[in-house]
């Protein structure tokens, strides 16, 4: 028609054709990713997380029947020292199955974070140092821990033989002889309940552990059913993967942009990837410490506890063969970047459970994005982030605007499903 | 207004591409057969048949020859590596664990925790000597549609 309207038209399509010539674009999206983007996008998706596959150790992971029993112990109140305390307490079903605070309180106070229980089931390790190695056993470690339940083996299993008897057996056969038992007992306890312990014949330790352990693969069944919902963030991304214009109106342009430093300037995608927007892995990325003088060595000692752990993959009450225990079979124990790295947690859901990190040193997101644009010397060990001082031949310091850090904190706002769990 | 916008779109891309983890260096090394660094040995990598998925524990097999290409027996070998570009090793201890056929060795324990450039690296010990190779790989998702 005229002039101006041709000349816009030929600008328009000469800068879309130069936006083509530079990225590999699927559909004309009102957002625009580059082939690789996409394809980052797509493996972030809940459900390329799928159905878990079944935990080997725990041969009763599947039975309803399991999950059941599980799901009555989780809430049961005495199963600790003074009777107040269950896995609920801070595992809280209300919620995100954690507990607000900046440290777990049980009988006592502990040393850090509690963590959620969806997407559990689908990691290889346990703890924010991973010193377990299935949720079936990582369940018998609060129950002795003297700052959460602060009971002990012996203790628990009197009383689920006594009180849950019939329930028990339906699920894991006839309960072994055990004899006479003190009526508290354990290889972790007080030097009174180690001693009563050791004073114990083999066939009844063994029989006590057999119960112990059943009860947390009864636990395990239970959580195996608490899991994370879809997000908006999982239909922009299924939008996104289809073509879908529509659909990537589920997320504003301020969360797109925090999606866009979340894959590029923020470098989160490098740990925080997958389905569960975690790699499983265990980082140091320089947390600060809550004692400065005693900073928390995170997976290292980790590793320990866990090859030392009775209840581990390898052990007697597993239900694993040992070709089925990979992960412990080639556990890396002599990598020096394991001091002071913690679990990568899952970012689902991330915006409604502060405080952050592993013993809750920072109140909201903005305080963890700050943390990340600064990059601080690790306390101990060595921190993964390139510090801004720094020259790194392939590594790049994370920079982040204000702005960044606004868009950012937004887009993890949209990583909120509901929390899928038993009526 | 039309060189403003070509040249920002150019900047965008650019920075795209450079940004984080996204882009490995320029002419990286994928070749997965090549000589140990003294030359004493030729090394190859055989990576699973079927691509595996992030996280999930796998084998490869190597194959061992000395420089003038004869199978080499009994050989012992250390496996290192990790992303150069995000300061870590490899998330678990792969190590060989026996001789599949002459000069041909299973390497068990293998797992990649995510996409993008990873190193492998043999300490290789063996009649001829002792020497190291590495080996560069992209990892990706299995296509995830």
């Amino acid at each position: 028609m005229n002039k101006r309207v041709i000349w816009t038209f030929a600008a328009a399509a000469a800068f879309t054709a130069s936006v083509f010539a530079a990225q590999e674009l699927s559909a004309p999206l009102r957002d625009k990713w580059t082939a690789q983007e996409v394809a980052i996008i797509a493996s972030m998706r809940l459900k390329v997380a799928g159905e878990r596959p079944a935990e080997l150790s725990n041969a009763y992971e599947l039975k309803t029947e399991a999950a059941t029993l599980g799901r009555a112990l989780f809430n049961d109140t005495r199963l600790s020292k003074n009777g107040q305390v269950s896995c609920a307490s801070c595992h809280s079903a209300t919620g995100q199955f954690e507990d607000g605070r900046q440290f777990g309180q049980g009988v006592g106070t502990g040393k850090r974070r509690t963590m959620p229980v969806m997407g559990a089931a689908h990691s290889p390790f346990l703890f924010w140092d991973g010193r377990k190695d299935s949720a079936w056993s990582q369940a018998l470690g609060p129950l002795e821990d003297p700052a959460e339940h602060g009971g002990n083996r012996v203790a628990f299993v009197q009383l689920v033989l006594s009180q849950y008897k019939a329930r028990y057996q339906a699920v894991f056969g006839p309960a072994p002889a055990l004899g006479k038992l003190p009526e508290n007992a354990s290889p972790n306890g007080t030097d009174a309940e180690r001693t009563a312990w050791a004073a114990l014949p083999e066939i009844a330790r063994d029989g006590v552990n057999r119960v112990f352990a059943n009860m947390g693969k009864a636990i395990a069944a239970y959580e195996r059913n608490i899991a994370y919902g879809e997000s908006r963030f999982d239909q922009y991304a299924e939008a996104t993967v289809r073509g879908d214009a529509r659909g990537q109106e589920s997320l504003t342009p301020q969360e797109v942009r925090g999606l866009r430093a979340f894959l590029n300037k923020g470098q989160c995608v490098t740990c925080h990837n997958g389905p569960l927007l975690t790699d499983h892995g265990f980082h140091n990325t320089g947390v600060p410490s809550i004692d400065p003088k005693n900073p928390d060595r995170g997976r290292i000692e980790g590793l320990k506890k866990l090859l030392k752990d009775e209840f581990n993959c390898l052990g007697p009450y597993s239900d694993a063969k040992l070709e089925q225990c990979g992960e412990l079979q080639f556990l890396n124990t002599n990598d020096t970047g394991q001091l002071g790295a913690f679990r990568t947690p899952s970012l689902r859901n991330v915006a409604a459970r502060a405080p952050y990190m592993h013993a809750g040193q920072f109140a909201s997101l903005d305080q963890v994005l700050q943390h990340y644009a600064t990059s601080p010397k690790a306390a101990i060990g060595h921190s993964e982030l390139a510090r801004p001082d720094e020259k790194h031949a392939e590594r790049q310091t994370i920079r982040l605007s204000a702005a960044d850090i606004q868009d950012l904190a937004a887009f993890l706002g949209a990583v909120t499903g509901p929390v899928v769990q038993p009526k | 207004m039309l060189k403003r916008m070509t040249i920002s779109a150019a900047l965008v891309t650019a920075a795209l591409m450079t940004a984080g983890c996204m882009a490995p260096p320029k002419n990286l090394d994928l070749s997965l057969a090549k000589k140990s660094a003294s030359g004493v040995y030729q090394v190859e990598l055989l990576p699973p048949a079927q691509a595996p998925a992030i996280n999930q524990m796998h084998s490869w097999k190597v194959k061992l020859a000395t420089a003038e290409g004869v199978p080499v027996r009994g050989a012992k070998f250390l496996v290192d590596g990790g992303m150069p570009q995000h300061g870590h090793g490899l998330p678990t201890q792969p190590r060989v664990t026996r001789e599949m056929e002459a000069g041909t060795y299973a390497l068990d324990g293998m797992k990649f925790s995510m996409t993008g450039w990873w190193e492998m690296k043999l300490a290789i010990d063996g009649p001829q000597g002792a020497d190291k190779v590495t080996f560069n790989t992209m990892v990706t998702n299995p296509s995830a549609r």
